[in-house]
């Protein structure tokens, strides 16, 4: 994004020498070559799906999907970005990410809510910013208790110990045994597998005074207005959502240019190193434990902070299901996708997973569920046995959340197969702050 | 075309804390003023590498037993030894890698025993490896940026911040014009943005050693840098460390071939059965009967 322009700048002057191309074609030419263009093309194409499948239903749905599928997208891109730092740059395998994402909304949750609240566990009652500053902390203080042991071993160690933190912190935050135990002892809880209601969204206040539902602000009686009942039609909850996700895209914006800086830099140079060989790294003089342990620290804190930023726009969270491994495998598909090691990748790994393999199947599914109309046959046998092909249609669409998996599952093997480096993973990502391409003048020329 | 190897003096001071003050001069001429000259510049007297009594133990297997040498400042010391004498346990003693069982490691009359590499790298001794290890998927540019000492932007605050930044770019242009000099004087700039694990085998040993150079060391340990390269190549590769040993730098060489440590190298160690068996000139060497009893069995 933010080095987007000079790719884009080289797309443009070919597609304007060629004249007989159009101007789309070169408009597209010109997105091929640039990182925005490429997520803002998919973003796009997703939004031109959702709306062939909802436009019967009105801009209401239409709008409504698009905000669903874009939340989830920016939410796995800032997951995929922050998982990407540790294993596509320095090949750490980190299978805790949803424990420390827990651990980022967790302590958010505590750190905010009243000491006093009306119903579930008490908090500390600070202001958001100090929780979402602690959630981030006390996500990056585990990371560095689990990094301390576990990296000094191989790999495969750190995914072992990465793995049982996370459910670790998962059935610790389940347990009504550690919720009456912080009572009792910080005054505190988390809710233990009830979970807890967590602090308002600052967003929503934005058009709603206090965030009560009926009291717009000035700000809010406009955008209601024209957008809204008033206007165009458009639910006020799915507009305030739409707000909040111009503030995630304002996070990952931040999460990119700041790993696109780090990785641009000697430190990504040597985390590279790192990840291709550890023993030249220390062996060139890089403290390569140290870089690790910073490394991992960093990109739990990031995690911690898309953890909050995901749940803790959710109004309440608890430990399970949402927090299971499957979380974390997730987050890894999407870096797979969109190929490890590049950052623009990340972002469209999290897209496309999101959109296109998570929620896909499922909006399409039902989409063809209300076109079939036949009756489902009660089972799997039933359904073959029929041999009618619409019969067999509405039974596989009507249990597509474990056919999803299969989907899921074959796209992977296809992508492992055909293009194992990811959308973007061919991408050479220069470690390295200045520009290397090409000589500096003032070099000698020979060769 | 080629230049010299630039001197990096400018990069590498920032980092350069070579522990100079506090070596323990343990010598017996040692005098006051010593302790001062050290802090400045150590005295030509100390040997840059001085290894004493290195043990080393697998399990049950000795594999270094009680070697003793020393590296002459601005030498070309060549090692040999039959396969198994125990020449790689050596470095990897040397460069930290392994910890020895017993003996001692001196780095310019520093006690360096047991540190980690990337201290002994920091100290100014840096190693290539038998197997090449090039960084596969970094480009040959960037596998010898990654090398230079005292880079400001390897730590991350000064890396993202936006006023901090500005420095970290400069020193950046100054290790990038460094990186294709050192690239021209081993004739591989052509190949500065291909992913060295393209490279073949050869320019990969040149890409191993240009790299080590741009850590700006003192001491240079060489693992067999001549093994399945051509005869050209070896010819170009040897002139090279010709060439940096008159510029200063001190080479420790590991050869299988005989002939080549001997042609090159002004002292020669023998290593067998994880001691020194002999020392000396080539031609020393050549008639010593001990070291062709070593090569070639006892019946003779």
């Amino acid at each position: 994004m933010s080095d987007a322009s000079s790719p884009s700048g080289d797309g443009d002057a070919p597609a304007e020498d060629s004249a007989p191309e159009s101007a789309t074609a070169a408009l597209l030419d010109a997105a091929r070559q640039s990182d925005l263009g490429i997520v803002l093309g998919t973003l796009l194409l997703v939004y031109l799906a959702a709306t062939v499948l909802t436009f019967t239903d009105g801009l209401n749905s239409v709008v409504g999907l698009m905000r669903t599928l874009t939340f989830l997208g920016l939410v796995y891109a800032l997951a995929a970005l922050a998982l990407n730092l540790q294993w596509g740059y320095a090949g750490l395998f980190n299978i805790g990410v949803a424990g420390f994402m827990a651990l980022g909304v967790y302590t958010m949750g505590i750190v905010v809510r009243s000491p006093d609240p009306a119903f579930g566990p008490p908090g500390f009652g600070l202001p958001l910013p100090v929780g979402i500053v602690a959630g981030m902390l006390v996500a990056a203080v585990v990371g560095l208790l689990a990094a301390l042991p576990a990296l000094r071993l191989k790999a495969d160690y750190l995914a072992i110990v990465t793995l049982g933190i996370s459910e670790i912190i998962r059935l610790f935050l389940q347990s009504s045994a550690f919720d009456t135990f912080l009572r009792n002892t910080l005054g505190v809880g988390t809710g233990g597998g009830r979970g807890m209601g967590l602090p308002q969204n600052p967003v929503r206040e934005l058009f709603l005074v206090d965030g009560q539902a009926g009291t717009p602000t000035a700000f809010g009686d406009l955008a209601f207005g024209t957008l809204g009942a008033g206007g165009l039609g458009i639910s006020n909850t799915i507009l305030i959502d739409w707000a909040y996700i111009a503030v995630l895209a304002a996070f990952v914006v931040g999460f990119y240019v700041l790993l696109e800086r780090l990785g641009r830099s000697p430190f990504g140079r040597t985390l590279k190193a790192i990840r291709e060989d550890e023993l030249v790294a220390d062996s060139l003089g890089k403290n390569v434990d140290l870089i690790k342990i910073k490394v991992f620290v960093i990109g739990c804190a990031l995690m911690g902070l898309a953890g909050i930023l995901w749940f803790g726009s959710q109004g309440n969270v608890s430990p399970t299901p949402q927090f299971m491994p499957v979380l974390t495998f997730y987050v890894f598909i999407a870096v797979i996708i969109g190929g490890s090691g590049s950052n623009a990748g990340a972002v469209l790994g999290g897209i496309v997973f999101a959109t296109v393999l998570f929620e896909g199947p499922r909006r399409i599914g039902s989409s063809l569920r209300d076109v079939i109309g036949a009756e489902t046959p009660p089972s799997f046998a039933d359904a073959v046995v029929t041999l009618d092909p619409t019969a067999f249609l509405a039974f596989a669409t009507d249990n597509i959340a474990p056919l999803q998996f299969v989907f899921l599952g074959l796209i992977l093997v296809f992508i492992m197969h055909r293009r194992p480096d990811g959308i973007l993973g061919d991408r050479i990502e220069t470690a390295a702050a200045v520009d290397l391409s090409e000589r500096p003048s003032g070099g000698e020329t020979d060769e | 075309m080629s230049s010299d190897v630039p001197d990096a003096s400018d990069v590498a001071e920032t980092a350069d804390e070579v522990d100079a003050t506090d070596a323990v001069s343990d010598e017996p001429e040692a005098n006051d003023s010593a302790v001062e000259e050290a802090a400045k510049h150590v005295p030509s007297g100390a040997p840059p590498l001085r290894v004493e009594g290195l043990v080393k133990h697998f399990g049950g297997v000795t594999a270094v037993d009680g070697a003793s040498f020393e590296v002459e400042r601005g030498s070309l010391t060549g090692l040999i030894g039959p396969n198994g004498a125990g020449k790689s346990t050596t470095f990897n003693c040397i460069t930290g890698v392994h910890e020895p069982t017993a003996g001692s490691v001196y780095f310019k009359s520093e006690d360096v025993t047991g540190l980690e590499p990337y201290r002994m790298a920091r100290k100014g001794l840096v190693r290539t490896f038998q197997i090449a290890r090039e960084l596969e998927e970094m480009t040959v540019l960037e596998n010898l940026m990654l090398a230079p000492k005292g880079q400001i932007g390897e730590s991350a605050i000064r890396a993202v911040t936006p006023g901090l930044r500005r420095e970290v770019i400069e020193q950046e242009e100054a290790i990038r014009e460094r990186a294709w000099e050192t690239l021209d004087f081993f004739e591989i700039d052509h190949l500065a943005n291909e992913h060295a694990g393209n490279l073949s085998g050869g320019q990969r040993k040149l890409l191993e050693m240009a790299r080590a150079l741009m850590t700006d060391p003192e001491v240079v340990l060489l693992d067999e840098p001549l093994a399945g390269v051509n005869p050209t190549l070896e010819e170009k590769i040897l002139d090279r460390i010709h060439q940096l040993r008159e510029d200063g730098y001190t080479f420790l060489l590991v050869e299988h071939d005989m002939d080549v440590i001997m042609n090159n190298c002004e002292h020669v160690i023998v290593m067998h059965q994880g001691s020194v068996l002999a020392e000396g000139t080539g031609d020393e060497i050549r008639d010593n009967e001990r070291v062709i009893e070593a090569y070639l069995g006892e019946d003779i």
